[in-house]
């Protein structure tokens, strides 16, 4: 285990926390603001993926594919919102994931009638394509790092956003206490229209983001709602800042975890059955971390306010 | 979710009987593939590779109108084993064909064969079926799961590598794969790495494989997960100092999302597209006319399947009622391959040749493996000793 090592895992880390943090922070609002449980945000991710995947097809360009694909997913979002989401907001949380569940069922085998169930792919724009040289003889490559770097200048508008402007700060009040903003005069519906709106662009933009690396596929975005839900959970429901703190350490947690579980467990144990338990301990520290945060600080990392 | 699951079967049930009423004399055939979710790709070359040979016969196999029923086990052996039932009890069929998937086959070998029908499994081909537990009624068309593994091993010692990284899912094909791998290969394995299954992102175990500096990796990466890896290999840029030898890691239904990602990466197989024969031409041509995509060794299997029934129900004549005469009919394997000669070991799995083959771009810009090299001549599996079939 050497340093370099030590130090591309923790890029590595970084590239899948920055990742999770676009999926939780839409989910994290929407759950916050407006108190609803939406299964169907990984499906928003994966769409955008999908979007891109014909935009590029049609124009050639990333840029290009990028920005259309991120104003379908909103508008496919919003439509969304209008026809089936909007009719839950006052239901129980049971039937909203039932219904928002029926949503991932219905896109998931939609996107296989329109695209086809194999796995398709999105190129790496050509000037990021590569790798860098981080250190003599290791490589890392350019486009994990414009996934980190674009995901953390996200974050910094997002903190500008939530806390330096009128909607943000109506968004911060809706997390706290919907029914009294809604009662000084606010259009609660029109301010729900618009987190989730956000919200799916930046599923969206998760889902283009990654989609050079990872293959585009039907289900894509069932598991990483799971990693999402557990952020939103240890960063504290409707928290932004909570959601980025959480992203982060779930990301480091999950890489380092598998990367280096093997070699800890040699230290002490020989080296077949290291091989056996490791993977299976690694799986599981996120978890584990879950279980633990949630012992210390019931509400998560940093609950919004008067939501305790 | 449930009761919308099964108001589903119900649904299908009555349209499957209603279908099936008043064909009498037709020769029934179920196909149970998988159809649905990533791993359709899979089973949609398994259907459209039977239905090939089906359409080239005229609809006919061995003279008899054929009726084939095609079921989707969804990569579930309870919902196959289900499915499995009602083609050999309700629908009567005589020959079962399929399924992709390992798990599947061991869920699915025991209601069908207890029925009498034959099950033909065009992709699967566990160790158990090939050794002890080996089945009568049962009849591969494929391969032993080891054996393609066993290509790559056997191919990494020969051509003198010495460190190797191997990787494969953590379940039970993943610790077969990697244990086939070592069986020929005697050098140094420098780390044996387990992912969970369906892992997208290999950044971690890239950036140990480029720490470790082997002569070549071997991996086990089946569907999706295939896809990332071969990417993320490349993106890293370890594909120019590392030789990449795999299993069911590129193939016809992955390399249309790797595409050029893939290109001089390794495989083994029991055939490749451009293998040289007069009736494997014929096989590409045909299927990537009529599919508009080029065939995998699943589809290819299955039209042996097809094949298969046929010429066992040309010696018989047609008949299906005398079970022992077809069995003996099929063990022939009287029909001309895609991929060259191939017997019956007495296990009912083939005996045929295994290839090095090698990812390439074609002059029309698609993609397919080629053959490499020839690894293994007339290969039996090593679990034959184990039957009591002889």
């Amino acid at each position: 285990m050497s340093t370099s090592l030590l130090i591309v895992q923790t890029l590595n880390g970084l590239q899948l926390g920055v990742l999770l943090f676009l999926i939780s922070a839409g989910l994290t609002l929407v759950f916050g603001v407006m108190d609803f449980i939406n299964l169907a945000h990984g499906v928003q991710y994966m769409l955008g993926a999908y979007l891109a995947v014909m935009f590029y097809a049609l124009t050639g360009s990333f840029l290009a594919a990028l920005v259309l694909g991120l104003l379908a997913a909103l508008a496919f979002g919003l439509l969304l919102e209008f026809a089936v989401f909007r009719h839950l907001y006052d239901r129980d949380h049971l039937e909203q994931v039932i219904a928002t569940f029926g949503v991932i069922l219905f896109l998931n085998q939609g996107v296989k009638f329109v695209w086809g169930a194999s796995p398709l792919s999105l190129p790496i724009p050509e000037i990021f394509s590569g790798s860098v040289v981080l250190m003599p003889g290791l490589l890392y490559p350019i486009w994990r790092l414009v996934i980190i770097g674009s995901g953390l200048l996200v974050a910094l508008g997002l903190y500008f956003l939530v806390g330096n402007t009128r909607v943000g700060m109506l968004v911060r009040a809706g997390a706290t206490n919907a029914a009294m903003v809604s009662a000084l005069g606010v259009n609660i519906r029109r301010l729900f229209m618009i987190v989730f709106g956000f919200g799916t662009m930046l599923a969206a933009f998760a889902g283009i983001m990654i989609a050079p690396i990872l293959s585009v596929e039907p289900g894509m975005g069932d598991t990483i709602l799971i990693l999402a839900f557990v952020v939103i959970v240890i960063g504290g429901i409707g928290s932004i800042r909570g959601a980025f703190v959480a992203a982060l350490l779930i990301g480091l947690v999950d890489t380092l975890g598998r990367s280096f579980a093997v070699d800890i467990l040699r230290l002490f144990m020989s080296p077949s059955p290291a091989r056996t338990v490791g993977p299976a301990i690694a799986s599981m520290l996120i978890y584990l971390l879950m279980a633990v945060v949630l012992y210390i600080r019931p509400t998560g990392l940093f609950p919004a306010k008067g939501q305790s | 979710m449930m009761k919308l699951v099964s108001t589903l079967a119900i649904a299908a049930v009555l349209g499957v009987a209603a279908s099936a009423a008043g064909a009498q004399e037709k020769l029934k055939i179920g196909l149970l593939t998988t159809l649905s979710g990533p791993p359709a790709a899979l089973g949609n070359q398994q259907r459209n590779g039977f239905q090939l040979a089906l359409k080239q016969m005229g609809g006919k196999l061995g003279g008899r109108e054929v009726e084939l029923i095609i079921q989707d086990d969804e990569l579930k052996p309870d919902v196959a084993v289900i499915k499995a039932k009602a083609l050999v009890e309700r629908d009567k069929v005589d020959f079962v064909v399929g399924p992709i998937f390992s798990n599947i086959l061991q869920a699915i070998l025991k209601p069908v064969t207890d029925s009498s029908a034959f099950l033909i499994s065009p992709n699967a081909g566990t160790s158990n079926f090939a050794g002890k537990e080996c089945n009568a009624n049962l009849f591969v068309t494929s391969y032993q799961n080891d054996q393609n593994h066993e290509v790559l091993g056997k191919y990494a010692q020969d051509s003198g590598i010495k460190k190797a990284f191997i990787m494969a899912p953590n379940y039970q094909a993943g610790k077969d794969s990697l244990a086939g791998f070592k069986r020929y290969f005697k050098g140094e394995v420098v780390d044996e790495v387990y992912v969970p299954l369906n892992q997208l992102d290999y950044a971690a175990e890239l950036s140990k494989i480029a720490a470790a500096k082997p002569d070549a990796i071997f991996v086990f990466l089946p569907g999706g997960m295939g896809v990332n890896f071969v990417k993320q290999f490349r993106q890293a840029g370890l594909a120019d100092s590392i030789k990449f030898l795999s299993a069911f890691t590129v193939d016809e239904s992955t390399l249309p999302a790797q595409q050029d990602a893939a290109v001089g990466f390794f495989g083994g197989a029991n055939w490749a597209p451009n293998l040289d024969n007069a009736a494997n031409k014929k096989f590409v041509a045909d299927y990537e006319k009529e599919y508009n995509a080029v065939p995998a060794s699943y589809a290819f299997q299955a039209y042996d399947a097809a094949q298969l029934i046929d010429s066992a129900l040309k010696a018989t004549k047609g008949d299906t009622a005398n079970k022992d005469a077809l069995r003996a009919a099929m063990m022939k394997a009287d029909f001309v391959s895609p991929r060259g000669g191939f017997k019956f070991n007495t296990n009912h799995y083939p005996i045929q040749d295994f290839y090095l083959v090698k990812v390439a771009k074609r002059a029309d810009g698609k993609f397919q493996t080629e053959i490499a090299q020839k690894v293994f001549s007339d290969y039996k599996d090593p679990h034959v000793a184990d039957c009591a079939m002889k």
